[in-house]
């Protein structure tokens, strides 16, 4: 599973690191999102609901985005 | 040498939801009542009976326009003063049915600030920034509930909320219902079946400083502040009269231009909602596209820094407001986006009013897909 550690950065940086990683994930794969932004509680759902990915669960601070497209 | 740097163009105002641009009426009753009514209405000589026929005169002029009698009207120095005070006082009168105050997820900071006074019960919003009216029914039949707290329309994504059935369910279980009118009064025809209200002049195009509270007759409520010997209750302290008889005048004004100011704006937000859609790619439009207030909205654009947009369009001479996390104090993303679950990041309010033109939203419309393209650039997206 690949992890970006987006901590210490704020939004909307932490979607463009998620985005940009996308590339490289395979379709099915898992990306964990670590962000201490509060803002990513609810942007990296949005993103996910916006581009078409799954998002799979959140806990504390790492949020868990499946590749569907 | 004239210095011939980066042309900003007209700046266009696009934040009446902030304070809207002070309305000519306004102008005119300030500078008169400036000259009138300096006096202060409890003194009983000519001029402070000359301000007392002002007070009383706005004060009948507010009551009307908003369709309530003039003894349950009072003025107060800010919308954010009038809203804390329809809380607090709300809650003060109705101490012996308990101490939670239900309110929505998407009230103004300055109903929150005031509910954490006390126990709370918070109601979600859909997708749009509707109220769940299931979850709402529930939490007012709920023990020991005082008061109960909605917003007109979100001042920050334009949605409508439906108060007349609200208020239904608050009557069903006796509980008093207070609507923030802010993004309201004098735009939009006010709901019904509230028991207290709260309005801000200048976002009729008042001038700032004067907020607006009815308590309708029969309603417990209690001044949370110290109180003096005059027969009503009110606002602590002498009221800034002539911004008052200001703020009536331009309330008449606005509530008899509103419904052809609708019809000329709400098209132009419509507009808004549609090009900006089709000319910036990965932007979320916000709220309601038509239960919505006639001269707001919003949208979030991805991989977008809200502060970087602002500043951008600010320097093309376009004012807009944000909800972005990072145009806040407390680097937390707006609680009304939050609730809603859309995008926060990125995120810009436009707000019309009577001066904005056709020309100023086109202009604003024809650079904005550029600066957001430079800004996300920048972020190498």
């Amino acid at each position: 599973m690949i992890t970006l550690d987006c901590r210490g950065l704020r939004c909307p940086i932490p979607v463009i690191r998620l985005a940009k990683a996308m590339p490289g994930v395979a379709v099915g794969e898992i990306v964990r999102v670590l962000a201490d932004d509060p803002a990513a509680a609810g942007d990296i759902p949005a993103w996910c609901r916006m581009k078409g990915q799954e998002f799979v669960a959140a806990d504390g601070h790492a949020y868990d985005v499946r590749r569907i497209t | 040498m004239d210095y011939t740097g980066d042309p900003a163009g007209a700046p266009a105002y696009l934040d009446a939801a902030t304070a809207a641009p002070l309305h000519p009426v306004a102008r005119e009753a300030l500078m008169a009542a400036l000259a009138d009514g300096w006096a202060d209405p409890a003194r009983l000589y000519a001029a402070g009976r000359r301000a007392r026929q002002l007070h009383d005169a706005a004060t009948a002029v507010v009551a009307e326009v908003l369709g309530v009698r003039p003894d349950e009207v009072t003025f107060w120095p800010s919308g954010t003063a009038a809203a804390q005070a329809a809380v607090l006082g709300g809650l003060g009168g109705r101490k012996r049915a308990g101490r939670t105050l239900v309110h929505s997820a998407i009230e103004h900071s300055s109903v929150l600030h005031a509910a954490r006074t006390t126990e709370v019960v918070e109601v979600g919003v859909d997708r749009l920034g509707r109220l769940d009216l299931d979850a709402w029914a529930t939490a007012v039949s709920g023990a020991g509930v005082a008061l109960a707290s909605l917003i007109g329309a979100s001042h920050e994504v334009g949605t409508m909320q439906p108060v007349t059935a609200a208020a239904g369910f608050c009557a069903d279980a006796g509980v008093p219902l207070f609507v923030d009118a802010a993004q309201i009064a004098g735009r939009a025809p006010l709901p019904s079946g509230w028991s207290l209200l709260s309005a801000s002049a200048h976002k009729w195009g008042g001038p700032p400083g004067v907020g607006v509270l009815v308590v309708r007759k029969g309603v417990r409520w209690l001044s949370p502040y110290p109180q003096d010997d005059l027969y009503r209750p009110g606002s602590p302290g002498t009221l800034a009269l002539p911004e008052v008889v200001a703020a009536a005048a331009s309330l008449r004004a606005a509530a008899g231009e509103a419904r052809a100011e609708a019809a000329r704006l709400s098209p132009l937000v419509d507009r808004i909602r549609e090009r900006v859609a089709a000319t910036v790619p990965d932007v979320e439009i916000v709220g309601d596209p038509v239960d919505r207030l006639p001269h707001l909205v919003t949208f979030s654009c991805l991989y977008v820094d809200g502060e970087a947009l602002l500043h951008a369009l600010d320097r093309r001479g376009f004012a807009v407001s944000s909800g972005s996390s990072c145009t806040s104090s407390t680097l937390r993303p707006s609680h009304v986006l939050e609730a809603m679950g859309v995008l926060s990041h990125g995120n810009v309010r436009v707000s019309l009013h009577r001066d904005t033109t056709e020309t100023d939203v086109e202009r604003f419309l024809a650079v904005l897909p550029e600066l957001v393209a430079g800004i996300r650039k920048e972020a190498g997206m």
